[in-house]
Parts: structure tokens; C-alpha cells; sequence
């Protein structure tokens, strides 16, 4: 049986040690919060980079098809095609997307007839990425317009989102995901194999405590941390930023099955290594391309394609996927798939480290 | 009830026969040392003791147990320290005391376990600034905590300095006089033989030798001699003229067994008859020293490794005190 007390006490002298170290609190709670604050100062004039940019085209003539070469070409857009069967609004949404454009069925007639043709551009005018885009589009349009002599093309601008989207309110997610990333997995990594390597393991197996109450209150532990560190974050990003998140119970599940989860990846990792060295390694070539390609820093969509499907391997993309979903976008079908994934992932990895972690030996 | 009782216990990996056929039993508020070098297999057989191990073979009952299918029942009413006893860093005595007691569900005064173990001094100081007999002395009051009738210490004093040692072997008769069990496991013959009422001395798996000190003493050793210093020549004349068992080694030391009182008498006669110089009369026994350097064929350092014996400084140089 369980007991209340056992978990509670392990929780109480480990949460303890905890904050009676030092680098343990910075790294915990105040390293991801002078991220936001660096990464929140340099970023806060806008970013550059690629712009993914979605385009409906309802035209099947030629022009439409050098408008998209041209537009292209520009390399500071990323086209990428969307059926016309979509309602391109939702799918934006869907997508989590902003940026888009809508060429009409009749536009190279219209261009061949020099009657006056407009393609609808979807963004956000206060978001840096859209301005980038309208300005690239405008510089397009431009040039074809020169060819007739006249201006046969205009642009309609709208807006998929109501909402106004800043780097800040991807980096606030991100780096949340960025804090329930490190601390639980360093610190199960580190501690499940140095624990095994002095013996403290085989000695706490000769008392009542069983192996699941220390996982339970190891990951007990993380959640708390980590729910520290979430309202830390989101309050720096809010006060020094003027962040737009949007707060939900739906951000619970993430918060909880995060940290639950990298903290029975980490002891899965210390529990198989052979010694702490070995460890440390894997845990580093398992943590750090999760650290930078997962949209901690960045959104992933400013990433080359092949690294964005990288990406999808990454167990904390889908946390951090789920996070925009719900604080930026109020995207509840796309945090639900993920939290499915990450609910998935979570069950497999805490059952084998609960399985393969060993109090005694044969 | 008897309170340990194993026989023909065995354990291998691989080819190394850790434990190699022990049987003994373990009576009722007994101080019980196990003594060797490292490698003799006395952690192995204790960890089979406390269920951290799985035996080859043999029967082991601990506690009325088996330790290794009831561990968690047996874990209950015995108190452990490991070898190497260690803690979380970050963590004070106090603190340690009152975690075990909520993993026991007990409850316990820890400033009055602190005391018993002479550790209320340092009850607020981190495990990491604890000195090395202060963490031993930690681990004792953990192992307390339970209130177990039997208790398992694995090399409680190794790498304490003499005062630490001493300071633990207090908290040990402590323990004894409160009518405890205790296992030891130790490679300082002198803990051993303050300590236990009886001891088995291990090597390579085996019990070699088993009793009280004195008893091991008499099986063992070679009993009472009377040495002198003096030429091999006489060493020769006393052997012819009186058949004595008579022995002699490179430092001049005659050694002459004595089985009766007359036998010394008829020796110094030898001696005076020879006219030949001889003096340093001393007479002594096997010490528990001679009797394990004679049983493991070798001394052992304080880390606890055999050192080989030099064949021409045998055990016979150190003087009974």
C-alpha cells in the first residue's frame, strides 16, 4: 500500500535539499526567467528569418503560377499550398498561422484583360512576420504591375486572428516548456544514477519506502517546481513584455504530464547507464536538441522544413505545440492532440523507469 | 527464537564463489562479529542477511524470515548500516531521524535518538559537513529508529580515525546492554574482539574459524611458549636434550612450546646446562593476530587487504600486551 506519509516526508527532504542548493534553485526557477527577460529584450523590435506563408490559389492560369515563382523566389517567404477545397480562415487557425494569401479564380484573365484583379493577404499588420509579408507581396505585385504599365493587381488585407501575436507570446510558452524540460530531467538523470553509484538506493530499500513513493514524489516534486516556475514566467513575460497569453485549465494537463514525464525519462536514462558519466552524456545528447529545436526559442516555422520534421520527434514540441495552442491561439483541437501525445509518451516512459529502476540487485 | 540461522549458504557471480558453504546461528542478544579481509565475503553474506541479495543456495532464516521472499516484513524489525553508509547531502541528523520514522510510520523523539547515539551535539549540521564518525555515529541512530531487535553494522568504524572508532564502539555496547542482536562486519581484529561475544573469521567464502576469541585462540593457535633469546646451538642442545618442541627464527628468538607447567622448567634447565649464553625470558600465547595471520595466511592493512607475510618476520616479533 502506498503511503501518504512516506511520499509526503521523501517529498519534504528532498524539496528541501532542493532549495538549500543553490544552483539548483537558479537553474530551477530563476535561469529560465532571465531567459524570457534576455530573449524578451533582444527580440522585442521583431525577428527575421523565413516566413512560412500559405497561399490559396483559385487561378489556374499562368500567372498565378509566376505570381507564387516570384513571390518564391523573394526567399523571405515559404509558400506553402493549401487546397482549395479548405476554408482558408479556419485552416490558418488551424494551423496556427497568420500569414496567407488568396488568389482569386479569375486572376490571369483578369491580368491578360488588364482589368483591375485583387489577392486577398491575410496577417496580423502589428506582427513583425506580417509586415514582412505585406511588404514582400507589395514588392511582387509591384513588379508585375510595372510589366503592364499599370496597376492591374491591388491587395485586400485581412486578418485571420483577431488576436495580435508577438515574439514574446511565443517565447513565454516556449521557455515554460524550455523549464519543465531541464530541471526534472538533469536532475532525475543526475541523481537516479549517483544515487545508484553510493548506494543510497540499496539503503532506502531496507526501509518501508518503496521505489514508486520515491518516483511519486520525485515527480510531485517537479510539478510543483515546475508550476512555480509557469506563473514566475508568465508574470515576467506579462509585467516586463506586455505578453498575450491566455491562462486556462487546459494549460493543467501540460503542467502536470511535462514534468512527469522528463522526470521518468531522466531516471530511465540514469537507471540504464552503467555509471554517472555515461549518464550525463546520454541525458545531454537526449536534452539538448529538445533544448533549441522543440520552439522553445523560436517558433518552429522559422525553422528549415527538414528540421521542422525533426522537430516532430521531439517529445517537448508536443508540450510546447500544446502550450501556444492553448495560450496563444485558444487552439483546444490542436492542444488536444497533442496532450494526447504527450499523455501517451508520459504512461510509457514512467512505467519503464518504474519498471527497469531497481532498489536491490540479484 | 533463535534470531539468525543460515546454512550451507552459497552465492556466485560467475566464477567467484563469494559465499562458499556458510552455516552458523546467532543467539538472542548477541554481539556477533564477522572478520576478514576484503573479498572474504562477509558483505555479500550480510546483504543475503538483510534481503538486499538472493542466495544460490542454502537455507537462511533471519527473524524467523527468509529475508530475500519477506523482505519487506523483515525490513520492518531490523536496523542496517551499510557499508559506506552515506545521505543526502543536504539533509541534518535531525531531520534524517524523523524521515526514517515517517518511513517507519513510527514515532520517535529524534533529540532523544541523537543522544543515544552521542550525536545531539550535531543534530543541525548538514550530512555534508558531518565529520566521517559523525556520519557513522548518523547512521546508527537511522538504524535505531525502528526499534529493531536485530540490528546489521557493515563496517561501522572503516576509515574512522581511533576516536571515532571508540566513540562508535560506546554506541555498540550501548546497544548490546539494551539486550539487542547485533551482526558485525568488520577487518579490525581488535573491534572485533572488544566488541563480540563470539566471531567467525571469513576468507574467500569460507568460515575458517568460529567461537569466541578465546576459543579460537585454544583451537587455532599453538598454545603457551616460552621464548629466549640465544644462538641456534642452543636452540639444537634444548631440542636433543629435552625434546621439547623447539623452534627458532632469523632474530635469535628461541620459542619452545609449553604443554605443562614442568615443560618450562625442564627447558631453562636445558638452557643453564648448555653453557651457552641465553636471556629475555618471556612466555606467551597466540593472540587473535597470530591465530588470523595463521588462518588467512597473511596480516590485513587497515583498508582491510591482505598483506602477505614476510616469511622471515613471522607473527612471533609482536609481544602479547
Amino acid at each position: 500500500m502506498p503511503s501518504a506519509r512516506r511520499v509526503m516526508s521523501d517529498l519534504r527532504v528532498f524539496g528541501r535539499g532542493y532549495l538549500r542548493n543553490a544552483a539548483g534553485l537558479f537553474f530551477g526557477l530563476i535561469f529560465p526567467v532571465i531567459l524570457i527577460l534576455i530573449f524578451g529584450a533582444i527580440f522585442q523590435s521583431g525577428f527575421s528569418g523565413t516566413i512560412t506563408l500559405y497561399v490559396q490559389n483559385h487561378d489556374t492560369g499562368p500567372v498565378s503560377s509566376s505570381f507564387t515563382a516570384a513571390l518564391n523566389s523573394t526567399g523571405t517567404v515559404n509558400l506553402i499550398l493549401v487546397s482549395n477545397s479548405e476554408n482558408f480562415s479556419q485552416y490558418l487557425s488551424a494551423h496556427s498561422a497568420s500569414d496567407g494569401i488568396i488568389i482569386p479564380a479569375d486572376f490571369s484573365a483578369d491580368y491578360a484583360a488588364h482589368q483591375p484583379v485583387n489577392v486577398t493577404l491575410y496577417g496580423n499588420p502589428s506582427q513583425s512576420s506580417s509586415q514582412i509579408v505585406s511588404g514582400t507581396v507589395a514588392g511582387v505585385i509591384n513588379g508585375f504591375n510595372l510589366y503592364g504599365s499599370r496597376a492591374i493587381i491591388g491587395v485586400t488585407q485581412t486578418t485571420a486572428n483577431s488576436q495580435v501575436t508577438k515574439y514574446i507570446d511565443f517565447l513565454v510558452p516556449g521557455l515554460i516548456g524550455f523549464a519543465i524540460l531541464i530541471s526534472p530531467m538533469f536532475s532525475l538523470v543526475n541523481i537516479s544514477s549517483e544515487y545508484k553509484r553510493i548506494k543510497l538506493f540499496k539503503q532506502l530499500s531496507l526501509t518501508p519506502l518503496t521505489k514508486m513513493e520515491w518516483l511519486a514524489s520525485k515527480v510531485l516534486f517537479y510539478i510543483l517546481l515546475s508550476s512555480v516556475s509557469f506563473l514566475l514566467m508568465t508574470a515576467f513575460g506579462v509585467v516586463a513584455f506586455h505578453a498575450h497569453v491566455a491562462l486556462s485549465p487546459w494549460l493543467i494537463p501540460f503542467l502536470v504530464l511535462g514534468p512527469m514525464f522528463f522526470a521518468s525519462l531522466g531516471m530511465l536514462v540514469g537507471t540504464i547507464s552503467k555509471s554517472t558519466e555515461t549518464a550525463s552524456v546520454v541525458g545531454n545528447v537526449i536534452t539538448f536538441p529538445m533544448m533549441f529545436l522543440s520552439g522553445t526559442f523560436f517558433p518552429i516555422s522559422l525553422m528549415p522544413t527538414y528540421l521542422q520534421t525533426f522537430a516532430h520527434v521531439l517529445p517537448l514540441f508536443y508540450i510546447i505545440d500544446g502550450l501556444n495552442g492553448v495560450m496563444i491561439y485558444s487552439n483546444y483541437a490542436q492542444a488536444t492532440i497533442d496532450l494526447v501525445v504527450v499523455a501517451v509518451i508520459t504512461i510509457v516512459a514512467f512505467v519503464a523507469a518504474a519498471r527497469l529502476f531497481k532498489w536491490r540487485e540479484d | 527464537m533463535i534470531p539468525v540461522e543460515i546454512s550451507d549458504v552459497k552465492k556466485s557471480y560467475g566464477d567467484l564463489h563469494a559465499v562458499d558453504g556458510v552455516s552458523f546461528s546467532v543467539n538472542e542478544g548477541e554481539v556477533f562479529a564477522l572478520l576478514g579481509p576484503n573479498g572474504a565475503g562477509k558483505t555479500t553474506l550480510i546483504e543475503i542477511l538483510e534481503g538486499l541479495r538472493k542466495r544460490d543456495a542454502g537455507a537462511v532464516k533471519v527473524l524467523g524470515l527468509d529475508p530475500w521472499e519477506n523482505s519487506g516484513v523483515l525490513h520492518k524489525r531490523i536496523g542496517v548500516i551499510p557499508q559506506d553508509f552515506t545521505f543526502f547531502d543536504k539533509a541534518n541528523p535531525r531531520e534524517a531521524v524523523k524521515y526514517y520514522a515517517d518511513l517507519f510510520d513510527v514515532t520517535v523523539d529524534p533529540d532523544a535518538t541523537l543522544k543515544e547515539v552521542l550525536l545531539d551535539d550535531s543534530a543541525r549540521v548538514l550530512f555534508e559537513n558531518l565529520s566521517g564518525g559523525q556520519k557513522q555515529k548518523m547512521g546508527l541512530a537511522l538504524a535505531l529508529v525502528n526499534n529493531a531487535e536485530l540490528l546489521f553494522l557493515d563496517e561501522p568504524t572503516t576509515g574512522l580515525d581511533p576516536n571515532a572508532r571508540r566513540a562508535v564502539w560506546d554506541v555498540i555496547r550501548g546497544l548490546k546492554s539494551k539486550g539487542k542482536t547485533v551482526i558485525l562486519t568488520t577487518h579490525y581484529l581488535d573491534e572485533a574482539e572488544q566488541l563480540s561475544d563470539r566471531v567467525a573469521i571469513m576468507n574467500h567464502g569460507h568460515v575458517v574459524a568460529m567461537g569466541t576469541t578465546e576459543e579460537i585462540i585454544e583451537t587455532h593457535g599453538s598454545g603457551e611458549r616460552l621464548e629466549i633469546h640465544g644462538t641456534e646451538q642452543l636452540a639444537t642442545y634444548i631440542k636433543t636434550h629435552t625434546k621439547l618442541n623447539t623452534e627458532y627464527n632469523s632474530k635469535g628468538i628461541i620459542s619452545i612450546a609449553i604443554k605443562h607447567k614442568e615443560d618450562a622448567l625442564t627447558a631453562l634447565t636445558a638452557a643453564e646446562q648448555s653453557g651457552l649464553d641465553w636471556h629475555d625470558l618471556h612466555t606467551r600465547r597466540d593472540s587473535l593476530d597470530d591465530v588470523f595471520v595463521k588462518l588467512v595466511s597473511g596480516t590485513i592493512d587497515e583498508h582491510g587487504e591482505i598483506r602477505a607475510e614476510n616469511t622471515n618476520n613471522n607473527s612471533r616479533d609482536q609481544r602479547r600486551r
